[in-house]
Formats: structure tokens, C-alpha cells, sequence
């Protein structure tokens, strides 16, 4: 009964957050409908069990990235309106009809079982058991995720280079 | 009544579709990127739900690795927005044909 309240309450507020996000015009307000989407995703996780994976959505997305984000909307600005003029002009229609084609798909997969088995028996979804999991059968994914990781962070070191070595100095107007 | 996996899945399906909508029909690439955070995030949940329902782990390391991942890409993705606004001083995509040759 719990888990229905709390299912229904965060999933009105899950999906008004996506549609606050695609839909609004300013960029601040898309990253804060982005983000209570990703709160009430973090809610979800907890109703199924995923206290960790729930801990890291909070830190690291509803955290980190999304203050990357803002920082980005205010250094890019968020001040000049989109101009929602479509230039492709088969774009339009065509995105509206795959999306209705990939609702129709949902639909049809809806009507078959998509998972068996039993349910979860309890409360698995500790820091210890994931732990295990991971650094026993998933160690190798692991090690990569941190190869990737810093190979991230140095291409964004390079990225942020790649203007002072080109040929125009920066000038005035950007150190402004 | 009781909420089943199904529903999770559902609830993902229609964010998955939210955010398929973003990526195709907006043209600022900041929004654009948030689209597919909302799909990476509906994965995520989908993978959640299925794990819980079949009773293994795995669904929760997969989503770890996802949220790996996403980082890494949004942090490339943000700085070649920035090196690209620097540079051409334009925040839709529609004016980046520049690259097509």
C-alpha cells in the first residue's frame, strides 16, 4: 500500500519533471525538471530495494552532474531564446512518427510477460551485497570503468586546452 | 493492489519516450544532452525493477556501470559544448552544419 502511494505521488512527479525537461524553453528550468526526475527515480530505487544504487543516483547525477550542468547553462547563457524555427523540414513529422511507432512497440511488448521468476526475497540491495557482486564476478568492468573515467577527465583537460592553442589568442571580450 | 515490476517498466518505457521526444525535437544541445540523461535514467529503472523482479544483483551492477559511463560522457559532452560556444558563439545545433563539408 506504501509502495503504491509512493509509486503513484513520484511517478506524477517523474513525469512532469521529463516533460518540464523537453519542454521548457529556458535551460535552468529543464536542468530542475531533469532534476526532480532524477530525485524520484532515486525513490524508486529504494521501493525496489536498491539502497545504494539509490545513494549514488542522489550524490552523483542529482549532485554532480547536475550542478556541471548548470554551470554550463550559466557560462553559456542562458539568456538567448531558442528559435524553435525547424530547419530540417522533414524532421518534425518524422521524429513525431517514430516516437508513435516506439509507443505502439511498448504497447505491443506490454502485452507479453517480461519478466518471471519470483519476486525479491529481501533486503539484498545492501552496500555489502553489491560490493561483493562487483568487485567478485564484475572486477574486470570495474577496473575499465576507471580507465575510462581518466581518460575522460584527460580529454576534458585537452578540450579546455584546445582554444589556447589555436591561432587566435583569446581575447578581450571572453576574459570579460 | 500491489505494484509489480511491469509498472516500473511502463514508468520507464513512457520517460524513455519523454526523452527519445527531447533528442529529436529540440535543438539546443544542453537540452538535448539532459534527453539522454532521462533515457539513460529510464534504462536504469527498467534495469532496477527487472533485477528486483528476478532476484539478482545484477540489474544494480549494470545500472552502476551506466551511471559510469553516463558521467564520463557528460563531462566530454559539456566541455565540447563550452570549446564549441567559445569558439562559434551559438547554442543550437542547427548552425553547426559546418562540420557536414
Amino acid at each position: 500500500m506504501v509502495e503504491l502511494v509512493l509509486f503513484v505521488i513520484f511517478a506524477l512527479a517523474a513525469v512532469f519533471g521529463a516533460v518540464t525537461t523537453v519542454w521548457a524553453r529556458n535551460p535552468v528550468y529543464s536542468a530542475l525538471g531533469l532534476m526532480l526526475t532524477l530525485f524520484s527515480v532515486a525513490v524508486f530505487y529504494v521501493s525496489n530495494g536498491a539502497h545504494f544504487v539509490a545513494a549514488v543516483q542522489v550524490l552523483v547525477y542529482a549532485g554532480a552532474v547536475m550542478t556541471l550542468f548548470l554551470f554550463v547553462i550559466m557560462l553559456v547563457g542562458v539568456d538567448r531564446a531558442e528559435d524553435r524555427k525547424e530547419n530540417l523540414p522533414v524532421q518534425r513529422p518524422l521524429a513525431l512518427g517514430l516516437l508513435a511507432l516506439f509507443g505502439a512497440a511498448v504497447l505491443v511488448a506490454g502485452r507479453f510477460t517480461w519478466v518471471t521468476g519470483e519476486p525479491f526475497p529481501g533486503d539484498e540491495g545492501t552496500v555489502e551485497a553489491l560490493g561483493s557482486e562487483l568487485f567478485r564476478r564484475w572486477v574486470l568492468p570495474f577496473e575499465l570503468t576507471a580507465l575510462l573515467l581518466i581518460i575522460a577527465a584527460a580529454g576534458t583537460i585537452a578540450l579546455g586546452l584546445f582554444h589556447h592553442a589555436g591561432e587566435e589568442p583569446p581575447d578581450e571580450e571572453e576574459a570579460a | 493492489m500491489t505494484v509489480t515490476a511491469g509498472w516500473y517498466l511502463a514508468l520507464a518505457a513512457l520517460l524513455f519516450v519523454i526523452g527519445a521526444a527531447g533528442m529529436l525535437l529540440r535543438r539546443n544541445p544542453l537540452v538535448m544532452f539532459m534527453s539522454v540523461e532521462l533515457m539513460l535514467n529510464a534504462a536504469n529503472l527498467s534495469f532496477v525493477a527487472a533485477g528486483r523482479q528476478l532476484g539478482v544483483l545484477d540489474g544494480q551492477a549494470a545500472v552502476f556501470f551506466v551511471m559510469v559511463v553516463a558521467a564520463a560522457e557528460v563531462v566530454v559532452g559539456l566541455a565540447i559544448i563550452v570549446a564549441v560556444f567559445r569558439r562559434r558563439a551559438t547554442a543550437s545545433v542547427d548552425e553547426l552544419s559546418g562540420l557536414k563539408g
